[in-house]
């Protein structure tokens, strides 16, 4: 293989991470948006939805959509019943309180993701019949084609609903000054269940693709891959939507890259030392508002 | 109309409003003046489920009104411009008059933003800018048309002339006077006590979340004790 089909293949492979990473970024951006709340429990939500994915790929393998479906609705039901259940009585207690239960949220679904499935990874049956796909020189996975291609779909009806929707305009609205927004007549408990609601099945579509390409589950798998998408809502801005895609790709091509010039085993170090200087450097982050800080 | 009973209002346990009790007739243009933290702001808040009262009714068209959620409220036609403007900065011109009809159906909106447009000429020169651009006298003109977008049936302004220079300010009341012309029933929120006891047909003066003084605008303005403390002289 020549040297540009490499890198081409490393480019493809780090869009593909970085996908996954938006994903996922994205949710902790429009909770944090909405609730200034730094939701920890965002990324046990998408083991969740990994286990609910290999659940049925183990059991109607040749119906790959059905465990797709499947995913996006647990996470979906799961975010909003998390925030109705445990955030929502905190709406008006110390910021402190609600970052803590998130913590505490994060902990049980681990935990009883571990007692009822055991701490051991299963292996989650590929979705793909094609494996990998030709271009020229190029032999890509599918399952990078795809994942690139859902996030951008994903991100284009994000785009549009945001704006261009009632709804989207009430959730902009609410994050900027929920009072406000409800003296205008918002139902603000409606508004932040539905951006759980997006969130959440943003998160199930995350998993399904992180399955994809690395095809085991476990209980503890959220941790590194919620760490990571958090550090690409902070590069990108935390709040800022299009902020949250560009860190995931951001964080996706660095990992992978510093994996190919074979310091694989620095790659974790490599995106926390990422975090260390954009918190020192320009903590609002690339596309982020300075705004005073109420966490 | 609106009829406040006895409500008792806390920060904590902060006592702020206490055993207050006014109301609002129908056509009417009241207002509630009073020194900076005698609570009308409160007041306000707390007639439109922001806050809740600790004990007390609040009774808007012959239905009780205080443990209904905001939303519920703005869509009965009980809707409040608050105090300081309070623009969506990140929203265009006419994003934020459409935040003001939320509760309203959606085909009505486009028509409603013209007459808005054609009352403030200036907003329709900037509708696709973001509002935190405007200037504070333009942004206090959107926060008078958001509020106009709702059709409410009563409208609570919450100093709405706060900062402006004399000639905005005269301004805003010309559109109070307007609006009430149209049928709006106002419960206005003051410092400017002078400007607004003249449009208004009666007026409550609060002192430390009490009310210590009532009557017809005229009786206020020409009150001795109202005089002194609240126009100057
Ligand atoms: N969020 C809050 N927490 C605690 N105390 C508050 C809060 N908001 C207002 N207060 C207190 O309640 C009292 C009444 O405040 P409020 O804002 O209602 O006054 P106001 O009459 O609107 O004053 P202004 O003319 O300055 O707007 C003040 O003493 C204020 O310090
Ligand atoms: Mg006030």
């Amino acid at each position: 293989m020549s040297t540009f089909s490499l890198i081409i293949k490393q480019i493809i492979n780090g869009l593909q991470l970085g996908s996954i990473f938006a994903l996922v970024a994205v949710g902790y951006s429009m909770v944090y948006g909405i609730i200034r709340l730094l939701n920890f429990a965002h990324c046990d939500i998408i083991m969740v939805g990994a286990y609910i994915a290999w659940f049925f790929m183990a059991n109607f393998a040749n119906m790959p959509l059905i465990a797709v479906a499947a995913s996006i609705l647990g996470c979906t039901l799961l975010g909003v019943t998390i925030e109705k259940v445990a955030y929502k009585p905190l709406r008006s207690s110390p910021r402190i309180s609600l970052l803590i239960t998130a913590i505490g949220i994060s902990y049980l679904l681990e935990n009883t993701a571990q007692l009822m499935l055991g701490a051991a990874a299963k292996k989650v049956p590929g979705f793909f019949t094609v494996e990998t796909i030709r271009i020229g020189q190029v032999t890509v996975s599918t399952a990078s084609l795809v994942t690139i291609a859902v996030l951008a779909i994903s991100m284009v009806l994000l785009t549009l609903l945001v704006q261009k929707t009632k709804l989207g305009r009430a959730m902009r609205a609410v994050s900027e000054d929920a009072e406000t927004a409800q003296l205008m007549g918002t139902n603000i408990n409606g508004t932040i269940s539905f951006t759980f609601a997006v969130g959440s099945a943003l998160a199930g579509i995350g998993s399904v693709l992180y399955c994809c390409a690395y095809p085991q589950v476990s209980p503890t798998m959220g941790s590194m891959l919620g760490l990571k998408a958090f550090v690409a809502a902070v590069l990108g801005g935390i709040g800022s939507i299009p902020g949250a895609m560009i860190g995931g790709f951001m964080i996706g091509l660095t990992e992978v890259f510093v994996s190919a010039i074979g310091l694989s085993t620095w790659k974790d170090a490599v995106v926390f030392l990422i975090l260390i200087i954009i918190l020192l450097v320009k903590p609002s982050g690339i596309l982020g508002k300075t705004v005073s800080e109420k966490v | 109309m609106l009829k406040v009973e006895n409500i008792n209002v806390y920060y904590d346990n902060i006592h702020v409003i206490k055993n207050l009790s006014f109301d609002v007739n129908d056509g009417e243009i009241v207002t509630l003046i009073g020194a900076n933290g005698a609570g009308k702001s409160t007041t306000l808040k707390t007639i439109s489920g922001i806050l809740r009262p600790k004990t007390g009714n609040i009774v808007f068209e012959n239905e009780e009104i205080q443990s209904l959620a905001p939303h519920k409220i703005v869509s009965k036609g009980l809707v409040q411009v608050p105090e300081g403007r309070r623009m969506f900065q990140n929203l265009t011109v006419e994003e934020n008059l459409e935040m003001g009809a939320y509760t309203l159906p959606k085909g009505e909106i486009p028509d409603m933003i013209e007459d808005i447009f054609a009352r403030f000429p200036r907003l329709k020169e900037r509708r696709k800018q973001v509002a935190g651009t405007l200037s504070g006298g333009e942004q206090q003109m959107l926060a008078m048309g958001r509020g106009l977008m709702s059709r409410p049936k009563l409208l609570m302004l919450d100093e709405p002339s706060m900062g402006l220079a004399p000639l905005l300010v005269d301004q805003v009341f010309d559109i109070i006077s307007e609006m009430h012309a149209a049928g709006v029933t106002i419960l206005l929120v003051e410092q400017n006590a002078s400007m607004a006891l003249q449009v208004a047909d009666r007026g409550y003066v609060l002192e430390t979340g009490k009310i210590a003084l009532y009557g017809s605008g005229k009786e206020l303005s020409e009150s001795e004790q109202v005089k002194k403390a609240y126009l100057g002289g």
